[in-house]
């Protein structure tokens, strides 16, 4: 007989343990059917973690950390964000339709979940899996996790951000799996006519006290209702799990590895063609007439042309066919947004608006600097894509989307039909740093399926995806340390930035319109209140310092650069600031970078980290000169993360060439981050997250920017925009995770990039011997690629493929 | 439109279609098979990167009339078959270091790694660091670092 482990709870059993026990419902269905209440189960926040930290920064005001004969670290009091932070936010954003979601246990004995989340790469398919699979007792590969189409009676609760879906949904899950594991326990039981207590769950079954065993789809009927009714449950002690916790390999590891996995555009949709939009010569420009319609109809594979608002869409038989189509397009523009406008003029106008400084206290040396982070782009590899079928009364959509719900909304506004018409169906997405959060191509696929009559499946060109796509705001960011007798007495950061576009708001559309709201007198209003709130609840501040005054401004209206928030909003600009001027404040002090952040770090659960990073990175090891390490610490997303990085800024690396070609520069050798963020779920896809997080940081530091000239980015692949490449990788990259004693997962997948943008800053600027004060630090270097075509907007295809068999 | 003919994972394939249409859009959009990914069109980003007559390249950047009618395509839907198993060793090390992050750019990643295994297999050399520099496939989740030790192992297994 297997040996079950799991001592089953009976439903109907009478509160008598210490464990804390919950209440949830078993929904009227014919199969067990489980969901969860709605309400503010904790609309606080954790504020005991807050309290911590309070105390955590009185005690470290003692000194017992002092070193370098500097003197004490003056506590900073807690901020907004230490008591209520976005993960707060967002997690209290989802609480009232949480009743929503619904755990099923199929007659098959599969367990079957609609995720209201997108999976973009970062694993929340495994994650959600995995937690079901241990709170139920069934094996993982009998849970399977579906994305849910766009329900908008979901609310706020279809939002996928702020590294929050583990946080949002770890309460529900576990609760939905615990409960249909005591129903499924209780029906075992009355039908062997045994005490509840008597039986365990073990492996999707239950098993009897003289070896009795019925598998969860034999009892799903027994444990189901007819009548949806209050059942109660226990959640298993953490020390119980053997799911959570393990190293696993993602669900759908081997559908990627076989070519099985399916992104958008390998969804088969019958008769929905190729189709491909050309942009306008400037960004956001709209288009005016097509002058060569009949010719461009009469090209090979073309089966229709016509405008749609942001460009000229053409189907073709095949995507090459519509490449060909739009690269012969002779179209006329109106005028984009930004014109005229280049970097240099945005930088200038920035500083222009950034609120005002308090001067400093007499007597208090100060140190300030201003730095400046150019615009980045957030194409992920799957180009923006949709599949779009609009037909007389009603439409279908497929795309990857983390606000379907707004993009379910806008596009039946658009097409006037009522949101109940347009089914939004949610496609894995190929990444998406920000991409997803709206619904580009979707608006697009409709419009164009709407004009020709026929199903469309619409991809953006790669040129186009660089040049017309969402991109990470440009900010200038100023920041001043004060220091008196060896302690830092005052810290004061004025981010100005580029407005990030906020109107896709909670993921629906009141939310939405709210933010896009210019309110009379004050244009910009709707967008900024939003962007100053999730600034005050994502600006943490590690160290005491003293007095702290932190404020974002921002210019620009949110329609005016294609924005979105790319892998983290503003902490990686925002923390490689604080990291840079942390080193350079340590410097003046006559403390070593490591020494400093342990003397004046506020919390032992961010010490804890510093020192393991520190420790397995082998900090303060002899460093040849040109290279160095640096290290960078950050909060957010309820989790404590440190990366250590080595780089080589040494002539003959800096300048190493590529046969091939490539952009090289200096080399980010080695790379430790390792992070405290709760509970992890799954070893290997945290670590994954953090090594991603590593390459975005590394890349934003060191080599990838947007240049604008006359209102486009020059860069226009991969050739020329310089995201990290294999040739400029670490050639170590050591991710873990710190064991933690908190109690509800925190953030993974913006988690390692702002720490590790810092870091190579960090790194970097002490191989130099002086701080760098712009990112990428090659911005102003001559381009080093030739400039791509601006009409038509993209390059030619080639067909010399054959020279590079290899 | 003309007749193409070749070698589909080995399979005959026949399609209608312009000589100047590029093999990937025959792959996808014609014959509707979609491991091959599209990432830029311009032979940079190597998502597409499959196999021609066991040799790794980029259809984005090939004529389909310039394929003959003896050559042989193999794309990732095809790679275990080329060594009669479920998973090529290189898929089984690439599911062993959970490399794939969204996975959209691993069939070119995988395809290119085995071409890259097989040349260093036949000429001896063991793979260097410099070797795994010069890997051009672009992972826009940025698993460079489990690509590397995929690789490293694979080879030992092949």
């Amino acid at each position: 007989m297997p040996d079950p482990t799991t001592p089953a709870i009976p439903p109907e059993e009478a509160p008598g343990t210490s464990r804390r026990r919950f209440v949830a419902y078993v929904l009227a269905a014919p199969a067990l059917a489980i969901a969860v209440r709605s309400g503010l189960i904790n609309p606080f926040g954790d504020t005991a973690a807050a309290a911590e930290i309070a105390r955590d920064g009185a005690s470290s005001q003692s000194g017992v950390l002092a070193a370098g004969g500097s003197g004490p670290a003056i506590a900073t009091t807690p901020q907004v964000f230490d008591y209520y932070d976005l993960s707060d936010l967002l997690t209290d954003s989802c609480r009232p339709t949480n009743n929503l979601l619904t755990l099923d246990v199929g007659h098959d004995g599969v367990v079957r979940f609609l995720l209201p989340r997108a999976e973009v790469g970062q694993g929340i398919t495994t994650s959600v899996a995995m937690i079901i699979a241990e709170e139920l007792d069934v094996p993982l590969h009998r849970v399977q996790v579906t994305l849910r189409d766009a329900d908008p009676a979901l609310l706020y609760n279809q939002l996928t951000g702020g590294s929050n879906t583990i946080h949002s949904l770890w309460e529900p899950l576990r609760a939905m799996a615990a409960s249909a594991r005591g129903r499924l326990s209780g029906a075992a039981a009355q039908q062997w006519g045994v005490s509840p207590s008597s039986v365990t769950t073990k492996d999707g079954a239950v098993y009897g006290p003289v070896g009795q065993v019925l598998d969860y789809g034999q009892l799903s009927a027994a444990a189901a209702s007819s009548t949806t009714r209050e059942v109660s449950y226990t959640l298993k002690e953490a020390s119980q799990y053997k799911v959570i916790g393990t190293r696993v390999t993602r669900v759908d590891a081997v559908d990627a590895v076989t070519g099985k996995k399916q992104f958008a555009m390998d969804v088969k949709v019958p008769n929905a063609k190729p189709c491909m939009v050309a942009h306008g010569p400037h960004i956001r420009a709209t288009p005016k007439s097509l002058n060569n319609q009949a010719e461009i109809l009469k090209m090979p594979g073309v089966t229709h042309v016509g405008l749609i608002a942001t460009g000229v869409a053409v189907r073709a038989a095949t995507f090459g066919q519509c490449i060909d189509a739009v690269r012969a397009m002779q179209v006329s523009w109106n005028p984009g947004t930004v014109d005229t406008i280049n970097n240099t003029e945005v930088a200038r106008v920035l500083r222009s608006v950034e609120l005002p400084m308090p001067s400093p206290a007499p007597g208090v040396e100060t140190f300030e600097a201003t730095f400046r982070f150019n615009f980045r782009s957030g194409s992920p590899l799957e180009t923006n894509a949709a599949v779009a079928d609009v037909r007389k009364d009603s439409a279908e959509i497929w795309s990857s989307l983390k606000n379907p719900i707004i993009a379910k909304q806008r596009i039946a506004e658009f097409l006037g039909m009522s949101a109940d018409a347009v089914t939004v169906h949610c496609t894995t997405g190929g990444g998406s740093f920000g991409r997803h959060l709206f619904h580009d191509a979707a608006q697009e696929a409709a419009a164009a399926s709407k004009l020709f009559g026929v199903p469309v499946r619409l991809m953006w060109h790669r040129t186009e995806d660089s040049r017309h796509g969402r991109v990470h705001p440009a900010s200038v960011s100023r920041a001043r340390a004060g220091f008196a007798e060896g302690s830092v007495v005052s810290w004061d950061m004025r981010h100005t930035s580029v407005a990030t576009d906020y109107t896709h708001g909670l993921g629906e559309m009141y939310s939405g319109a709210l933010t896009s709201q210019h309110y009379p007198g004050f244009p910009l209003s709707g967008n900024l209140t939003v962007a100053q709130g999730i600034y005050t609840l994502s600006a943490g501040m590690p160290y005491n310092v003293g007095q702290l005054t932190n404020f974002l401004n921002e210019h620009y209206d949110y329609d005016t650069f294609n924005t979105s928030s790319v892998r983290n909003v503003y902490s990686p600009d925002t923390a490689t600031v604080r990291e840079l001027m942390i080193d350079e404040v340590a410097k003046r002090m006559g403390l070593d970078p490591l020494e400093f952040r342990r003397k004046f770090l506020k919390s032992p659960r961010m010490l804890k980290v510093l020192n393991a990073v520190a420790e397995r990175g082998k900090w303060g090891k002899k460093m040849a000169p040109g290279t160095a390490q640096g290290i960078a610490i950050h909060n957010e997303y309820k989790a404590v993360v440190v990366c250590l990085m080595e780089i080589d800024a040494r002539p003959h690396t800096v300048n190493r060439k590529l046969k091939g070609g490539g952009y090289t520069g200096p080399r980010v050798t080695r790379v430790t981050i390792g992070a405290d963020s709760g509970p992890i779920i799954n070893p290997s896809g945290f670590e994954a997250m953090l090594m991603g997080g590593a390459m975005d940081g590394i890349a934003q530091a060191l080599t990838a920017g947007l240049h604008y000239d006359q209102g486009l980015p020059l860069e226009g692949s991969w050739d020329d925009y310089h995201y990290t490449r294999q040739w400029n990788a670490p050639f170590v990259v050591d991710a873990f995770t710190v064991p933690s004693e908190e109690t509800v997962p925190g953030g993974a997948g913006e988690l390692g990039c702002g720490v590790s943008q810092a870091a190579a800053a960090c790194a970097y600027s002490r191989a130099v011997g002086r701080m760098a004060t712009e990112f990428p630090i090659n911005f102003h270097k001559p381009l080093d690629f030739k400039v791509k075509t601006r009409t038509p907007p993209y390059p030619p295809s080639p067909n010399n493929g054959l020279k590079y068999v290899r | 439109m003309s007749n193409h003919t070749f070698i589909l994972n080995g399979e005959k394939v026949s399609v209608e279609v312009e000589d100047n249409v590029r093999l990937l859009w025959v792959l996808r959009d014609v014959l509707g098979v979609t491991g091959p990914k599209y990432g830029c069109g311009i032979r940079v980003c190597r998502a597409c990167t499959s196999h021609i007559n066991g040799k790794a390249f980029n259809p984005c950047a090939v004529s389909v009339g310039d394929i003959k009618a003896t050559d042989e395509i193999t794309t990732i839907e095809g790679l275990a078959d080329t060594v009669k198993k479920d998973l090529h060793p290189v898929q089984e090390a690439w599911l062993k270091h959970d490399v794939a992050q969204c996975g959209y750019c691993q069939p070119g990643q995988i395809m290119g790694a085995v071409a890259l295994i097989k040349e260093h297999k036949k000429s001896g050399k063991p793979i260097t660091d410099d070797d795994l520099d010069q890997i051009r496939n672009i992972c826009r989740c940025g698993t460079y670092w489990r690509v590397r030790e995929a690789i490293r192992d694979a080879a030992d297994h092949m």
